[in-house]
């Protein structure tokens, strides 16, 4: 058996917290991905540029920059803004910036820009006929989204959701950085205390691909039930 | 009779995509049971008239009066748009429309095709739905084909579902955009009949169409279009039977 070195349960709660900052980032870049996408296709010049400002500056910086640029940056621009209430109007506000938080909040807003592009591409991809149908019989624009371009776009976007994803869980082992204690940090400070780097580092490897794995069979499944009605056509 | 209003009255439409005005002043009026047949060339304007009448395109001048309520428009930077979007809604449940790609939505089931708008925008119960849905599908003779995909479907399999699901929505009007034109010659008969056989228990219909056949036997009003003007209307026998014009003379004579 592997000797642990008494490591195993905190090994066990920095895994957790992998799987609870990558999911809670993943929605957060859902939400935006989509957000994104919309405006990037909106008839609006002003969300059309921001859009598109948003996913040029997002993809153009290393994620590291951008993580420790929101984390200590953030908090910096927060003091200030609490510091100006105290002295105008006497607010004693106190924000301190929880890195669990800001982990979720960058990785989310890192990969809400590539999701942007895949959402975008994946409504482009639905035949605008499906869409004009919806219209005609009287759908509003939210009904047609709802029943029609949503389900015909996830289609086309589970794979770019998929590779996403990937990515984005080995992202989240950059949080140790700004301090969280996921489990690359638990495996890191092992490490150092027992002199055993393979042990710790082969059991983190192995836990990233255990959770790689079962999505890639979870969204094996979710194109299959988006595929519905399609197989004939293809 | 005076006091029931007619389904749908479209007044002076004009359109214009860029430089090229396709639609010059157009006007109809389709009185319950009419069955309206546009014909003309291609680029004549007929499916652009079509589609201005449940807005799918947006005329840029001309009234639109669905059911004897009157459209209401703004002007924008768009363009030209209609001030109340609640109001179009209500007016499309009242029109239904069958595509020429058919466009049933590929994702459901031909059932759930049928039922969607009527559950989703009429508000109907989905019990309620189903069980008129299954009739219409019996109809239309589609009875085993319900749980099918229309990606399973034949493209007439696919038209007369399309058309089951307009007729779904118990329309005041169903509009025709070139029905059979996808179809495969041996396809066509069986769209025809079903259109024929609401035609005869009275529907409103207006139908794009280039079946000159269908023009003739089932309509009561034959408009020609050309470049985005009515160049002759009428019953059929006379606009068919007898044209005035060289163009619709040359239209309608047999393409070798």
């Amino acid at each position: 058996m592997i000797d642990l070195h008494g490591y195993g349960p905190r090994l066990a709660e920095g895994a957790l917290i992998t799987i609870e900052l990558a999911v809670l980032s993943l929605l957060l870049a859902i939400v935006l991905g989509l957000l994104t996408a919309s405006a990037k296709m909106s008839r609006s010049w002003l969300a059309h540029r921001i859009g598109t400002l948003y996913t040029t500056v997002i993809r153009g910086v290393p994620d590291l920059v951008l993580m420790m640029l929101l984390f200590f940056g953030g908090q910096i621009g927060i003091n200030m803004v609490t510091d100006q209430l105290y002295e105008r109007f006497g607010w004693d506000i106190f924000i301190n910036v929880n890195e669990f938080v800001a982990g979720v909040i960058t990785i989310g807003l890192i990969f809400g820009a590539y999701m942007g592009e895949t959402f975008r591409g994946a409504f482009l991809a639905v035949d605008s006929g499906q869409i004009e149908a919806g219209r005609a019989y009287g759908m509003n624009h939210w009904l047609v989204f709802r029943r029609i371009r949503f389900p015909q776009m996830m289609r086309h976007a589970i794979p770019g959701l998929s590779n996403n994803w990937m990515v984005l869980l080995k992202t989240t082992a950059l949080v140790s950085v700004i301090g969280l204690t996921d489990m690359v940090r638990v495996a890191a400070e092992a490490s150092k205390a027992t002199r055993e780097p393979f042990t710790f580092m082969i059991i983190v490897a192995a836990i990233y691909l255990l959770i790689a794995s079962v999505s890639e069979w979870g969204f094996a499944r979710l194109q299959k039930r988006y595929d519905v009605g399609y197989r004939e056509a293809d | 009779m005076a006091d029931t209003p007619i389904p749908l009255e479209v007044r002076n439409i004009t359109k214009r995509f860029g430089d090229t005005e396709v639609l010059k002043g157009l006007s109809l009026k389709a009185h319950k049971g009419d069955v309206i047949t546009l014909i003309g060339a291609s680029g004549s304007g007929k499916s652009t008239f079509l589609r201005c009448m449940n807005l799918l395109e947006q005329p840029d001048e001309g009234d639109l009066i669905v059911h004897g309520e009157e459209i209401r428009f703004k002007q924008t930077r768009h363009g030209r748009e209609p001030a109340d979007w609640k109001q179009v809604v209500r007016m499309r449940a009242k029109l239904s429309m069958v595509f020429q790609s058919f466009n049933l939505w590929a994702h459901m089931t031909l059932l759930e095709n049928v039922i969607e708008a009527p559950v989703h925008v009429l508000g109907k119960s989905k019990k309620e739905a189903i069980a008129h849905a299954r009739q219409l599908l019996e109809r239309v003779g589609l009875a085993e084909r319900a749980d099918y995909y229309p990606a399973q479907m034949s493209g007439g399999q696919q038209q007369r579902g399309a058309i089951a699901r307009a007729l779904a929505m118990d329309p005041e009007v169903m509009l025709f955009d070139e029905p059979t034109s996808a179809l495969d010659p041996e396809l066509v008969g069986d769209v025809l009949k079903v259109m024929r056989d609401l035609a005869e228990e009275g529907r409103t219909m207006i139908v794009v169409t280039h079946e000159m056949a269908f023009a003739r036997d089932v309509s009561s009003q034959v408009i020609y279009l050309h470049q985005g003007r009515v160049e002759e209307a009428g019953p059929p026998d006379e606009v068919l039977g007898n044209p005035r014009s060289d163009r619709l003379k040359q239209f309608l004579a047999p393409k070798h």
